[in-house]
């Protein structure tokens, strides 16, 4: 079993998002970068299913040199092998026409993707892998498993939930749900430093979403209190002076 | 050049988010002085169709082979491609939800189309490009983004637009497209949906619990609360993360952001997180037994007090309300 997951590099969630250059870029000072945590959940979900089947995990960032520690956190987890695009990823077209170049010419059962990333929540890369290898895509599995041949799972669509079931090869963007993360182990570690982990260069490839610039949201009002004895005044409240209700 | 616009099918109605972004969609075509055309696939009626054009559309293009009664992101594409070709449209509008997340990557790919998600405003045209402010990092910013492909993809925010209703009836045009079993991948064995349930994104009211509300069994009351109110229940990480709420319910960083007109945050601290993924909701009310919890920072209106005491009171309070 031949799998590829796609990861990125993301501040940690806990992150206080502030901005430099006039608000052009984002704050990088002080940040935590961590693996975007739901291609965690998808790389641990795939380590699951290969401790039972066998197989060879490869996982596939586009990025400069800073994204190799995250690649090798990868390796600690119990990812096999790491392929860096070497590039600065600029937006979602970009990066899915690097990931889906490179994953043609090998051999994978599935690809995974997170659903979207922390920062940028494009929520793109993976259908545009999917559609430029002409493969099927599910966006947004809670729950995946693969007996070798077939794999089963479930998707979020409005108001309810499918269980689908479909042969490789095809590509999943995995969300919570499908498993818990790990914490990598001392042998994991040990072992990450001897992993192979290729860089590549990147192709051609267009580049059509750019930001010009980001804003915070207006800072919230005073919160206005109502004693709990009197709770029912909140009700009061919510429906003459906020109206919402 | 037309402005094309996907009409989500729930179960043979269009909702309101799938409205919301027909009328963002008219916006659009107003100002650069073309036609609304919507897609819709499926089983519909004729009369669903044609109330579209009170939301802005112009003209309704309708899919109903039976091959399409299952959603799959493949041929869905194939359908709205071909839609994109017999109108010419070069932007094409989706709410930003399971359809957007599917349909608009494979678009994106097909046509070398940039595209733009959980886009909060109106776009600025300039030139050939256009300048859309979208929300990021889970809500705790916002980016103006140009997209400079010669078409271009939106998925809206749900409840971020409130449509100008209109008496206009749109035409309705029956469509097809040879679909053949390449355009198929995958087979749906179960489906599970929950149709008198308010789905989270759509919702207008949320009722969220946290750790305070001690264990899963304490639902009830929350449960009762978004009945009266039409709300839909949601829940934080660690609830979704102790098996007490699904985590479908999970409104967060990693799990659903939502922005609706109001927002109850029960029994939930506050973690940076959990802010991030609530913080766009118009009015927050934080019902917290620590007066130090960060949620009341984000928080419209605040008690400070015992859920399972100030629960029960609100609720009979709504109940005398709605009568």
């Amino acid at each position: 079993m031949n799998v590829l997951i796609c990861i990125a590099k993301v501040p940690d969630t806990t992150t206080k998002i502030t901005f430099t250059d006039n608000n052009t870029k984002f704050n990088t000072e002080r940040v935590q970068w961590v693996i975007n945590p739901l291609d965690e959940f998808a790389l641990t979900r795939a380590i699951e299913i290969k401790e039972e089947l066998g197989g060879t995990i490869t996982v596939i960032n586009v990025g400069l040199a800073d994204t190799e520690p995250l690649i090798r956190k990868a390796f600690a987890i119990g990812a096999d092998e790491g392929i860096r695009i070497n590039a600065e990823p600029t937006d979602c077209f970009f990066v899915a026409s690097q990931i889906a170049h490179y994953a043609k010419e090998g051999n994978y059962d599935y690809i995974f993707a997170g659903r979207e990333t922390t920062d940028y929540e494009g929520a793109q890369v993976g259908g545009i892998v999917a559609e430029m290898m002409g493969i099927p895509f599910i966006a947004g599995v809670p729950k995946f498993d693969y007996d070798g041949t077939t794999a089963t799972m479930e998707r979020e669509i409005e108001g309810g939930k499918e269980v689908i079931s479909l042969n490789p090869p095809f590509l999943a963007s995995i969300q919570e749900g499908v498993t818990e993360p790990r914490i990598p182990s001392m042998r994991g570690i040990m072992s990450a430093r001897t992993k192979p982990l290729t860089v590549v260069e990147p192709v051609e490839a267009g580049s059509f979403v750019g930001v010009n610039s980001y804003e915070l949201p207006p800072a919230k009002g005073e919160c206005k209190y109502v004693e709990a004895d009197n709770a029912e005044e909140l009700i009061n409240l919510l429906h003459n002076e906020a109206k919402v209700i | 050049m037309a402005v094309l616009v996907y009409a989500d099918n729930s179960g043979g109605m269009v909702p309101n988010s799938a409205l919301e972004a027909i009328y963002y969609a008219s916006k659009v075509a107003q100002e650069k002085g073309t036609e609304t055309i919507a897609v819709a696939i499926g089983t519909i009626d004729n009369s669903v169709l044609e109330s579209l054009g009170n939301y802005g559309a112009d003209k309704v293009l309708h899919y109903s082979d039976d091959k399409l009664k299952d959603f799959d992101s493949q041929s869905y594409t194939k359908v709205v491609s071909d839609a994109i070709g017999n109108t010419g449209a070069d932007v094409i509008i989706f709410s930003h939800n399971y359809a957007s997340k599917s349909i608009g990557p494979r678009l994106s790919a097909k046509l070398q189309a940039g595209m733009a998600v959980s886009v909060l405003e109106l776009p600025k045209v300039d030139g050939d490009s256009l300048t859309v402010r979208r929300s990021v990092y889970a809500g705790k910013a916002f980016a103006d983004v140009t997209i400079s492909s010669t078409t271009k993809i939106i998925a809206v925010t749900p409840n971020a637009f409130s449509p100008e209703v209109t008496d206009k009836k749109a035409t309705v045009e029956s469509a097809g497209v040879d679909l053949t079993d390449a355009d198929f991948g995958m087979k749906i064995t179960a489906t599970n949906k929950v149709t008198d349930k308010v789905s989270l994104t759509e919702a207008t009211i949320v009722v969220s619990g946290g750790r305070g509300l001690k264990d899963a069994s304490n639902w009830g009351m929350l449960q009762e609360m978004a009945d009266m109110l039409g709300a839909a229940t949601a829940c934080s990480k660690p609830v979704a993360d102790m098996g007490w709420r699904p985590h479908s319910e999970h409104v967060g960083q990693t799990g659903i952001t939502v922005r609706p007109n109001l927002y109850f945050a029960i029994g939930i601290s506050g973690a940076i997180q959990h802010l991030a993924g609530v913080n766009g909701s118009k009015v927050i009310v934080a019902i917290n037994t620590d007066s130090e919890a960060p949620i009341f920072k984000a928080a419209d209106y605040g008690i400070i007090g015992d859920a399972f005491e100030v629960v029960p009171k609100l609720n009979s309070a709504i109940k005398s309300l709605k009568g």
